[in-house]
Formats: C-alpha cells, sequence, structure tokens
C-alpha cells in the first residue's frame, strides 16, 4: 500500500501536521489488552454496582421492566446496529420501514397524527417541544413549567432556552393533589405565553387532568405541551392527543430499553399533522420506485441542519434509532392486548403496593397526594429519610428521598412499582420501611 | 399489499400491522387482568389502542429478521461514508455493555452503590482528556450535535462572566451543518469564513474575520476534504487574540490520535463522537455520544452534576455554581460509555495510534489508486478521508448520484455525497482502519469498473439500483404528499 501512495513510511503521510504538535501527541495509555482481560476488567466494574443485586423500587424518569428475549435478539442484528442513518434508500429500507413503523406506534400511543425519528430523551425532547412551540408562537415570549414536571427536564429546558433571545420561563406551583395548581394557572396563562408544560403522569407518578388546562391554555392562544416519562403508562391512561394536547413528548425506555443508568432512553416526539414542516428531528416518509414498490425514504429534509444550516428546526443529527428499534419490537411484541395488559399490571402492582404501605402499624406513612396515579406514588412520614437509610441498611432501595429537588416534601419518598418487582421485592420494601 | 413478489433470498416484507389479525398476541403478561377501572378513573381510561399491532413472537422475529436482511451495515458491507467513521463495532462491546451491573443499573442508584459505574465515567474521562490534550471532560451529551450545543453554550457562559455578550461565531464553509445549527441555537449569528484554493482556512482570512463581537470560531480538524488545517496554530492565535474562543469540531479525531493533540492546536472545547472514532455502533442513526472536553479555562462551565472523588470513592456534585446546567437527564449514554473504555482498553495507547495511522493509509490508498479515473477535489495527501468528484462525467450524463446508487449494485454502501458543500458533486471516502487491503481493492476495482461504464454504458448507472429490494424511490414525491405513517382504514380498504 505505502508503494501505491508513494511514501517509504506512514509517518510520512502525516507531514502537513505541524512538527511541533507531532512531537508531542502520544497518548500517555496503557497498553491494549487481550479481549479476555478487557472482558475482566469491565466485569469488575459491573460487579462494584451494587445496586442491581437488592431490590429497588426507584422509578423517576428510570424504569425497570421486563424485556422479551425478541427484543435484544433483534437489537444484536449487526445489519440494524452497524449500519447508519440511512441516506442510501435502497439499501437501508431495513432501518426505514422499522423506523416508519416506529413513527406509527408512536403517533398512535400519544394519539397524535405525526411523530418523528426519534430524539434523545424524554428532557431533551421536551426542550426540543418548548423550542418548537416558541416558533408557533414566535411574538410570546413566556413559558410556563409545572413544578410537577421531572425536574431533569426542567433543568434541560432552562439549559436548551439560555441564551437564545430572552424566554421567560416561569414555574407553576404544586396543588394540594399533586397535580398543577390549576387555580394560579388561571391566573397567569395569558397571551404572552407561548406554551405550557405538563408532566402526564407528573413526577410524582400523578394522572393529571388535562381538559381543564387544554381549555385555559387554548383559549388564551397557547401551545400544550405533555411530556409522560413513563412511556408504557399512555398504554392505558387517556391519551394527549385526546385532550387536545398540542406537542406531545416522552421517554420511551421503559418498552425495551434497559435502564443502562440513565442511557441511552429514546425519546418520542409527537405533534398535529399541521404543524409537521415545525418539527425537530428527522422523518420518514412512504415513497415509490418507477416499478412502483413501496419503500421508505428520509423526507422533509428541508427543515434540517445538513440543508438548512443555522436556520434549521433542530441542530440534531444522529438521533437514537437503534432504541427506537428496541421500542417498535417490544410494542410490536405486546401487541393491542399485551400492552394494556402490562400497563394494568403495573398500575395494579403499584396500588397494591400503597394499601400495603399505608396499612403499616401506627400508620407510619400516609400518601399526601389525593389525585390518581399510575405506578409511583408519594409516601410521606416522619423521619421518611431515616427510614429510607433503614430500609438501605436492610437491602432495599425504598425509592427517591424527595428532599433533593423538593424541599416542601423533605418528609416524602418517591416509590415505583413495576411487573419487574415480585412479591417477595415488594415483602422487602415493606418490612424495610415498617 | 402492492409489493410484488420476489425471488430467492429477496423476501417480501409488509408492514407489521399488514401482518396484524385479532386477538393474535405476542406475550403472556402476568397481572393484567384486573379491571383498572378500580385503580383509575374511568374518564382516565384509554381503550385498547385501535390499529396496534396483533402479532405474535414468531411473526415479530420474522419481520424483524427480514428487515435486517434489506440493510448495509459495517458488519456486512464495506461502508465508506464520509465524515461517518464506519469501523467495525467490536462484538465484545456488546457483550460488556449487556452486564447486568451495567445494563440494570439505575441512574439514581445512590452513589455508594453505582461505584463501578463511577469508576468507568471517571476513567473514561480521564483518558479522553490524554488523548485531546484538555484538561476536564463531561460525558453528558447524547450525540455529536449535542456536544457541539454544549460547548456553545459554555462559550457563551464564558463570555458573559466577562461583561462581553459577543454575538458572533466564524464557520467555515466546509463544515457540518450541525455546526451553524449549534451555534444558532445558542443565539449566534454565523459568519461564514471561506477557505483558500484548496480548501484550508488561513490565518489571515481568520485574523480579517476576527472582532470583539466574535465569540468563537467553529472549526474541524482536520476538515472536511480530509485535509489537515496547516495554519491551525496561528488561526488559533488569531481568535485568541481578540478574546474569543476556538471550537474544535472532533467528528475528524480518528485521523489524530496519537498524532496531534487538539489543545495543543489551541482548541479551547471539542466534542468527541464515540460512535465514530471509539467503535460504538452507529445503529442505523443512533445512540451516539457527544463527550466535551474542554481547558481548564471553560471547565467551570461544564455541565452538572460532574464527578467528584473523595476518600469514600466517588460521587456526583451539583456544586458548580458556573455551570451551564444540564443538557439532558442522568449522565449520559452511559451505554456507550461501556463500550468505548472496552475498545480503548482493548486497544491501548499505542493502538489507537496505529488506527489513525492506518485509517490515514487506507484513505490515501484509495486516493492513489482513484485519481486517474475520477477528479480528486484537493491535490496531494489527504488524512482519515478522501473527496472526488464527478466533474468530467457531465459530458456523458453521469453524476455523482449515479455513482453512489451503482456502488450499491456492486454490494458497497455510497459515500459521502454532495458534502462538503464547498465542493461540487462531491464523493466523501472514509475508508477507516479496520478494512483490510482486499477490501479496499475490490471497492477501488468496482469505482474503476463504474468510471468505465460510465462513458460505454451510461444507462447502467443511471438505471443502477438494481440489485437491491427497491429502485430508486421517488423522493420529491415523497415530500409533496407526506405519508408519515401507518394509518387503520376500514377493513373494506384492506382488499
Amino acid at each position: 500500500m505505502l508503494d501505491v501512495v508513494g511514501v517509504p513510511e506512514v509517518a510520512d503521510l502525516f507531514a502537513d501536521i505541524p512538527q511541533v504538535l507531532r512531537a508531542q501527541a502520544r497518548a500517555d495509555l496503557p497498553p491494549g489488552l487481550p479481549e479476555l482481560d478487557v472482558r475482566r476488567r469491565l466485569e469488575a466494574l459491573a460487579a462494584r454496582n451494587t445496586a442491581p443485586q437488592v431490590p429497588c423500587f426507584l422509578g423517576a424518569g428510570a424504569y425497570p421492566h421486563f424485556i422479551p428475549s425478541v427484543v435484544d435478539h433483534v437489537l444484536q442484528r449487526a445489519e440494524f446496529y452497524s449500519a447508519y442513518t440511512p441516506y442510501q434508500p435502497e439499501v437501508s429500507q431495513g432501518t426505514l420501514q422499522a423506523i416508519f413503523e416506529f413513527q406509527s406506534v408512536v403517533a398512535m400511543l400519544l394519539d397524535l397524527e405525526v411523530a418523528n425519528a426519534s430524539m434523545y430523551d424524554g428532557a431533551s425532547a421536551t426542550a426540543e417541544g418548548v423550542l418548537m412551540a416558541l416558533r408557533l408562537r414566535p411574538k410570546r415570549r413566556r413559558v410556563i413549567l409545572s413544578r410537577a414536571l421531572h425536574p431533569q427536564y426542567r433543568d434541560v429546558v432552562r439549559t436548551y432556552t439560555s441564551g437564545a433571545a430572552p424566554i421567560e420561563l416561569v414555574e407553576a406551583p404544586l396543588a394540594a393533589d399533586g397535580c398543577t395548581d390549576l387555580a394560579w394557572l388561571g391566573d397567569h396563562v395569558d397571551d404572552q405565553t407561548a406554551a405550557v408544560v405538563i408532566g402526564y403522569p407528573n413526577f410524582f407518578g400523578v394522572v393529571e387532568d388535562l381538559d381543564p388546562v387544554a381549555r385555559l391554555v387554548h383559549d388564551r392562544g397557547g401551545v400544550l405541551i405533555t411530556a409522560t416519562a413513563e412511556a408504557l403508562a399512555l398504554g392505558l391512561l387517556k391519551p394527549p392527543g385526546a385532550y387536545g394536547v398540542d406537542i406531545a413528548v416522552a421517554e420511551g425506555q421503559s418498552l425495551g430499553v434497559p435502564m443502562s443508568y440513565g442511557g441511552p432512553g429514546v425519546g418520542l416526539f409527537a405533534t398535529r399533522g399541521e404543524f409537521v414542516r415545525m418539527m425537530p428531528g428527522r422523518l420518514v416518509g412512504e415513497a415509490f420506485d418507477d416499478a412502483g414498490r413501496r419503500g421508505y425514504v428520509l423526507t422533509l429534509a428541508t427543515r434540517e441542519q445538513h440543508i438548512r444550516r443555522e436556520k434549521a428546526t433542530s441542530n440534531i443529527c444522529t438521533n437514537h434509532g437503534l432504541m427506537a428499534l428496541a421500542f417498535t419490537v417490544h410494542v410490536c411484541t405486546l401487541g393491542k392486548a399485551g400492552l394494556r395488559k402490562l400497563a394494568i399490571a403495573n398500575t395494579a402492582a403499584a396500588h397494591r403496593a400503597a394499601a400495603r404501605l399505608g396499612a403499616v402499624p401506627l400508620g407510619a406513612w400516609q400518601l399526601p397526594f389525593s389525585a390518581p396515579f399510575f405506578n409511583e406514588f408519594v409516601i410521606r412520614g416522619a423521619e421518611a429519610e431515616r427510614a429510607w437509610q433503614r430500609a438501605r441498611e436492610r437491602g432495599v432501595i425504598a425509592g427517591l428521598p424527595l428532599r433533593r429537588w423538593y424541599p416542601e416534601l423533605a418528609d416524602a419518598l418517591l416509590l415505583c412499582v413495576t411487573e419487574a418487582h415480585d412479591d417477595a421485592a415488594v415483602d422487602r420494601l415493606i418490612e424495610g420501611l415498617s | 399489499m402492492a409489493v410484488p413478489k420476489q425471488a430467492g433470498l429477496l423476501l417480501e416484507e409488509p408492514l407489521i400491522f399488514e401482518r396484524s389479525r385479532p386477538g393474535r398476541e405476542g406475550c403472556d403478561v402476568a397481572g393484567g387482568d384486573d379491571d383498572p377501572t378500580a385503580f383509575l378513573p374511568a374518564a382516565l381510561v384509554r381503550e385498547p389502542i385501535a390499529g396496534f399491532p396483533e402479532v405474535s413472537e414468531p411473526e415479530v422475529l420474522r419481520h424483524f429478521l427480514r428487515l435486517s436482511q434489506w440493510n448495509y451495515g459495517t458488519a456486512t458491507t464495506f461502508y465508506p461514508l464520509g465524515s461517518c467513521t464506519m469501523k467495525y463495532n467490536p462484538l465484545t462491546n456488546e457483550a460488556v455493555a449487556r452486564l447486568a451491573g451495567f445494563a440494570d443499573l439505575h441512574p439514581l442508584a445512590p452513589d455508594d452503590t453505582a461505584q463501578g459505574a463511577l469508576q468507568l465515567i471517571w476513567e473514561l474521562e480521564r483518558i479522553l482528556a490524554e488523548i485531546t490534550g484538555m484538561d476536564a471532560v463531561t460525558l453528558q451529551p447524547a450525540a455529536g450535535a449535542q456536544g457541539e450545543l454544549t460547548g456553545m453554550k459554555m462559550i457563551r457562559a464564558y463570555h458573559a462572566e466577562r461583561g462581553g455578550a459577543r454575538t458572533k461565531v466564524l464557520i467555515p464553509a466546509s463544515a457540518h451543518g450541525t455546526n451553524p445549527a449549534s451555534a444558532a441555537l445558542c443565539g449566534y449569528a454565523t459568519v461564514q469564513v471561506e477557505g483558500n484554493r484548496v480548501g484550508l482556512i488561513e490565518a489571515a482570512a481568520v485574523r480579517r474575520a476576527m472582532d470583539d463581537d466574535v465569540a468563537a470560531l467553529m472549526i474541524t480538524n482536520p476538515n472536511t476534504l480530509g485535509l489537515f488545517e496547516r495554519e491551525i496554530m496561528q488561526v488559533a492565535e488569531a481568535v485568541h487574540a481578540r478574546g474569543g474562543l476556538v471550537y474544535l469540531d472532533g467528528a475528524n479525531l480518528n485521523a489524530l490520535m496519537g498524532v496531534a493533540k487538539p489543545a495543543h492546536m489551541g482548541a479551547d472545547v471539542m466534542q468527541i463522537n464515540l460512535h465514530k472514532t471509539f467503535s460504538t455502533p452507529h445503529g442505523g442513526g443512533g445512540p451516539g455520544a457527544g463527550p466535551v472536553a474542554v481547558r481548564e479555562v471553560l471547565a467551570p462551565y461544564l455541565p452538572t452534576p460532574r464527578l467528584v472523588r473523595d476518600e469514600e470513592g466517588w460521587r456526583w456534585s451539583e456544586a458548580f455554581p458556573h455551570s451551564v446546567g444540564r443538557v439532558r437527564s442522568f449522565h449520559g449514554n452511559f451505554g456507550m460509555h461501556v463500550r468505548a473504555l472496552a475498545y480503548i482498553l482493548a486497544l491501548g495507547g499505542d493502538g489507537l495510534t496505529r488506527a489513525t495511522q492506518m485509517a490515514v493509509l487506507g484513505a490515501n490508498y484509495i486516493r492513489c489508486r482513484l485519481e486517474a479515473a475520477y477528479h480528486l477535489a484537493s491535490p496531494g495527501v489527504c488524512m482519515h478521508e478522501c473527496v472526488f468528484t464527478d466533474k468530467g462525467l457531465d459530458a456523458v450524463g453521469v453524476k455523482t448520484l449515479d455513482i453512489a446508487k451503482r456502488l450499491l449494485d456492486y454490494g458497497f454502501y455510497a459515500p459521502t455525497i454532495y458534502f462538503p458543500l464547498v465542493v461540487s458533486g462531491a464523493l466523501m471516502i472514509e475508508p477507516t482502519e479496520t478494512e483490510s487491503k482486499e477490501t479496499l481493492d475490490e471497492f477501488v476495482d468496482a469505482m474503476l469498473r463504474i468510471a468505465a461504464e460510465a462513458h460505454a454504458t451510461p444507462a447502467l448507472l443511471h438505471d443502477a439500483p438494481t440489485r437491491t429490494p427497491v429502485g430508486r424511490l421517488d423522493e420529491a414525491r415523497a415530500a409533496r404528499r407526506p405519508v408519515l405513517r401507518w394509518t387503520l382504514r376500514e377493513p373494506k380498504a384492506e382488499s
């Protein structure tokens, strides 16, 4: 090869790089290891993570669910994972058709007309939703975020909207029942409000009634956005589209994707058909060849960065295609009946655990919020954090102490119970918190 | 089903929704037989979703395996997609990322129960700092473009704290589209810097464009023509002299490992695409991972939480008041961090240098073997990729697109085409280090045969591809009347 190139040594190919750079370029890293040694190193690190070895009732944006074997089998097909963005559609129909199916199930799940080919995660999808709302309402500069929206989603919206044209982010307070304070919204949503963002279910697992919120926001000309951290909930709950939500986003990790310390997950993003040209992210559409054969292509690319550059609707390029595939395979395996059953199994498991905790002797725990919940709920009790610590000593991670994000709920824990927690695990939770 | 039957291994496969039969189920779900209104108000409960698939598990498996066979991937095919670094994805990476201690770890697990993950993140941060020469690293950004956004937010915070709300960012015309899009997301106006005759950025041009209102220069090195920016140090100096910062797009880091460190070039901040340089799979369009590396002066602005270490071990800390905040949930695409670390451990420092050398050798080999048949955009030695054009083929009515489509018939994925925008009819070829000489030769031979066909039998190119599940698809019509999802229709419409 060197002969063809006409240089005596590989090093000669780097002559364009100033000598001063080359002289100090060596990376001081240990020599390479055989596969077996790499495996041992990483197994040792994995073993130092003790949380997966004990019953753990954390949710709060990442959810433990059983993943059927067929999902990971498809995911391990290198034909899928070793391809890239399907720029050449004729040899990417597998990826393209799978994305088209993903867009279809997401649109049905959120009950809106169009969904994109995925975003990074629920949090950045929320931020992209806010940016899109600001494009839809270019003269308005206020965005209202519910305090019951996932705190990290709020943080990411803040980061994404800082720096650009001045935007006023306002937090809508909590009502006593665990929902966003509707009366406050009535007083504060005005003709300067571009968007209102509500968690559905919200951070506390509470299923908010969106009918009055939608009426209020739309009466004042705003855009209503919902963010769902637990996509499985939408297999059972009245979907965002049925409330008239304009932009619905979600984190899809709970369907087909392991928690993997928080990433990669997959962001879902859906909206009304009339807004499609304002959407961020890639879109796959149906197309035909000369012979009339049906296929799929990337389409409406004139919204995107590689064509529009600084005028693009978003800077996103690589999305979370493989996790979108996992989501699709899991949803298809569950199917129409199975998805609903799994959602019911979750809400049943959470309600039974909540009832048992409410019945713990001496009434140590109360459920402070009266609104309906899906598979997460808040419990409140004197010395909650000490109880949490005690549970940990007994080998149970009893959910999330809320003080970190909600000082006003310093005596409360957020618990998540799914189908992945068996009776023995729930028994351990109850004992741990007794 | 409008798709006609095809022969042999090219199996027909409808949409999964079209395989649906009422009542069919793909799995048993335990505990789902309760009446949901025992737990939730009836008004909040939806009916089973009309149109959702009703298929068995074997049907799901067959459906997606057939789809997989309609894809070219690096595992099956040489994939010379320029600027995307489509190297081999080692299988052992897939195995280690699936270890239960990683895959089943909840992101909010107490830090003392996640020490293995934290140590992994800590080690990877330091290794990336060593490779790039930078001082601090965050692994939080989910992809390269989000890394750019993070970096530009940090630049903005840096200037804001120094009292100067600068408004402009300089970007070479050859840059990836994500650069201007990311800068615009941070509220910056973009100013294009033109390259010289061969496509390089000259320090003099940057000096002319610089003023006290320029926040930063975003520059890709090697650039998208596959050329090392020879004046990079003087360019950086020109930016710094007027108080600006240098954002280095690390998309092409595969050309630099062990041969030049971005920090020494004068970069203040850069993103690293783990899915390009560090072998994590591209996934049919992601997930990627876009760690951001910075020099000390920008470290206070890194996203939170940041990993810190004390006597008790590692823990996350929010105590960084100057931080730009969070750009995504949790700690980034941790599953990709596991894979990248496995790759780096396997190659070691010298192995990474060797990877860069072989990637550059491969690109130059292709360049030399093809330059008699195709017009080279920039003559001379290239780095990890080379850019050809369709110049000279217009006489026979052949365009870059035709060459790309004909390559598909020969069993190769196409190069990146019509990018960079500064080259008319560009064909950008990046072989990576994981291809053998024999594979490169097969590719070159196909390209040479296509060049001959272009003159002798151009119809072969115009009609290509013919050996794929579908032929060229009418993209214009797809965009005019977009059909972006399957929609449930009345049963009679099915026939």
